[in-house]
C-alpha cells in the first residue's frame, strides 16, 4: 500500500513525459519514456550496455581502491604524527582544491587513453575524502583508549591496528562511502570528456548519433548503478558498524 | 632518616606544571610493597595527576619518581591502571573476553594460551557468564570489573586506581571495595588508590594521604590501623574509623578556606 502510493507521482510524471514528447514530434534531445525503455532493452541485449558498465566499474573500483588505500595510509600517518601533519598541511591544502578534471590534460599526455588514465584520475579524487576524514578520526580517537595503549605498552603497529583503526573505522567507512560516490562520478566524467570507453563514452556516442532515446537510457542506467552502489554500502555499514553506531548514540 | 624497607614507588620532590601553572609541588611520598595507599583531596588538588605520574603516563616537570629501585621512564607492564571512566577505557568493539585478551596480546601471550587465562580472570572478577558481551551491554559495575580483570591479566606488581568506583551506585561500590580488598589479599599487589570519598579511602587504605590544592601538596598523612579483614558494617562503626573520618573531614574542610 505504501509503495503503491509512493509510485503514483513517478507514474504520472512518466505518462506526462510520454504525452509531451509525442506531442512535440521527433526530437534530437528528448525521447518518450517508451522509446527510452526500448533503447535500454536493445542496449542490454546486444551487450553494449553491460560492456560499458564493466569498463566504468573497473575504472571506478580500481581507482577507488588505490585512492582509498593511499588516503587511508596518509590519514593515519598525519592523524597520528602531528609534526608530519604540520609539515604536509600546505602541500595538502594546495593540491586538494585542484578539480580532478583539471588534471585530465596532463594525465592524458602522460598516460594516453584507457583504463590507466581513468584509474589514476579516480584515485586522485578518492584520496582526499579518505585523507581528510581519517586524519580527523585518528586525531579524535578517545584519549582514554590511547592511555590504555600506553599503559599496556602496545607496539606502535599494535596500537594502530588494535586501537586506532578500529576506533576510527566507523568514520573512515563514511569517508569510503563518499569516495565511492565520487569514484563513479569521476569515472563517468573522464569517459565523457576524453576516454573512449564505459558509460560516459556510451552517452556521448549516442548523443552524436542523434539517439536521444539511447542517451536517456544510459543516463537512467547510470542513476541505477549509483543508487545500487550506495545502497550496498549503506547496508554494509549497518551490518559492520550497527553496534558501534549504537554505542556512539548512547549517552 | 630511619632505615625503612625499600619502597616500591617513591616520589622525590616531584613538581608538575602545565604551561606555567603548578599542579603538584614538591611531592614526597613512598608506597611500600603490598601497601594500599589512598589519596584524597578537594577537586583540583592534582590527585589524578599524581596517579598519572606514578603510573609513568606523565613525566614530572622536576624531581624523580622511583619504581622498584629504578628511575621511572614511562609506563610499565608491571603497573596496571584502572581508569576512572570505564566507558572510555574499554574497547567497545571487543567483547569482555576480547578486552581482557588485549592485555595478554600486549604481553605476547600466545593465542592458544589466552582462552583459559581469560576465563580464569573473568571468573576472578565475578563475570564468568559475560565473556561474549560487549561493554555497552554491561552495567557500570560490570564494566569496571572487566577493566580490573584486564589489569589483573598484566599480573601487575602495582595497581593504580583513579576513582574507579566514583560513578557507581552505593551498593555496587561497596561490593567492589570488598572484592578489591580480597584481590589485594590474594595477589599481594601494591595499590595506589585515588578517590574523593573519604570513607572509601579509610576503609580500603593502610595509609591515607590528603593533598592540599593550588598547588597540590601533601597536607596530611594518616596511618590506618584498623584491623583486617575489614567489613562494611563493623569496620565503619569502629570508633577508630569514626575518629579518622573526623580528622580527614576536618582536613578537607580546612583546605576550603
Amino acid at each position: 500500500m505504501r509503495y503503491a502510493r509512493a509510485a503514483v507521482v513517478p507514474i504520472l510524471l512518466l505518462v506526462a513525459a510520454e504525452i509531451a514528447a509525442r506531442a512535440g514530434g521527433p526530437s534530437d534531445s528528448v525521447a518518450p519514456p517508451s522509446a527510452v525503455a526500448l533503447a535500454f532493452i536493445e542496449a542490454l541485449r546486444d551487450g553494449s550496455l553491460l560492456t560499458a558498465t564493466r569498463d566504468t566499474l573497473i575504472g571506478a573500483f580500481a581507482g577507488l581502491a588505490i585512492g582509498a588505500a593511499i588516503g587511508l595510509a596518509l590519514g593515519i600517518a598525519f592523524g597520528g604524527v602531528r609534526t608530519l601533519d604540520r609539515l604536509m598541511e600546505v602541500a595538502v591544502e594546495l593540491l586538494r582544491p585542484i578539480p580532478s578534471v583539471a588534471v585530465l590534460p596532463i594525465a592524458l599526455v602522460a598516460l594516453g587513453f584507457g583504463y590507466r588514465l581513468e584509474i589514476v584520475i579516480v584515485a586522485y579524487s578518492c584520496i582526499w575524502p579518505l585523507l581528510i576524514f581519517t586524519r580527523a578520526a585518528v586525531g579524535g580517537v578517545e584519549p582514554g583508549l590511547i592511555d590504555v595503549a600506553r599503559a599496556l605498552q602496545l607496539t606502535p603497529l599494535a596500537r594502530v591496528f588494535k586501537i586506532i583503526v578500529p576506533a576510527a573505522l566507523p568514520r573512515i567507512f563514511v569517508a569510503f562511502r563518499l569516495a565511492a560516490g565520487v569514484a563513479l562520478i569521476v569515472a563517468v566524467t573522464v569517459e565523457i570528456v576524453v576516454n573512449p570507453q564505459g558509460l560516459g563514452a556510451g552517452i556521448m556516442t549516442a548523443g552524436q548519433a542523434l539517439r536521444p532515446d539511447l542517451m536517456l537510457a544510459y543516463l537512467v542506467w547510470i542513476g541505477i548503478v549509483g543508487f545500487t552502489l550506495n545502497a550496498a554500502l549503506i547496508a554494509a555499514q549497518r551490518r559492520l558498524f550497527g553496534r558501534a553506531a549504537q554505542i556512539e548514540a548512547a549517552p | 632518616m630511619t632505615a625503612a624497607p625499600a619502597a616500591l614507588i617513591e616520589f622525590r620532590r616531584v613538581d608538575v606544571a602545565f604551561g606555567g601553572r603548578t599542579v603538584l609541588q614538591a611531592i614526597d611520598l613512598e608506597v611500600e610493597r603490598g601497601e594500599i595507599v589512598c589519596v584524597v583531596g578537594p577537586s583540583g588538588c592534582g590527585k589524578t595527576t599524581a596517579l598519572r605520574v606514578a603510573a609513568g603516563l606523565l613525566p614530572p616537570t622536576a624531581g624523580d619518581v622511583v619504581f622498584a629501585g629504578r628511575a621511572l621512564k614511562g609506563p610499565s607492564r608491571d603497573v596496571a591502571i584502572v581508569f576512572q571512566d570505564y566507558g572510555k577505557a574499554l574497547l567497545p568493539w571487543r567483547t569482555a573476553a576480547g578486552n581482557v585478551s588485549l592485555a595478554l596480546e600486549a604481553a605476547g601471550v600466545p593465542a592458544s594460551k589466552r582462552a583459559p587465562r581469560i576465563a580464569a580472570l573473568l571468573d576472578k572478577v565475578g563475570l564468568p557468564h559475560h565473556a561474549d558481551k560487549y561493554p555497552a551491554q554491561m552495567s557500570g559495575g560490570m564494566q569496571q570489573r572487566l577493566q580490573i580483570a584486564r589489569c589483573l591479566a598484566q599480573e601487575p606488581v602495582a595497581l593504580m586506581m583513579d576513582e574507579p568506583f566514583g560513578a557507581l551506585d552505593a551498593m555496587t561500590r561497596q561490593d567492589l571495595q570488598d572484592e578489591l580488598l580480597n584481590l589485594a589479599d590474594v595477589t599481594r599487589a601494591t595499590i595506589f588508590f585515588v578517590t574523593h570519598d573519604l570513607e572509601e579511602a579509610i576503609y580500603l587504605g593502610d595509609r591515607v594521604i590528603g593533598l592540599l590544592p593550588h598547588p597540590g601538596r601533601v597536607g596530611i598523612e594518616l596511618p590506618i590501623a584498623l584491623p583486617r579483614p575489614r567489613e562494611q558494617v563493623v569496620t565503619r562503626e569502629d570508633p577508630e574509623f569514626l575518629r579518622l573520618r573526623r580528622e580527614l573531614y576536618e582536613f578537607i574542610k580546612s583546605t576550603e578556606r
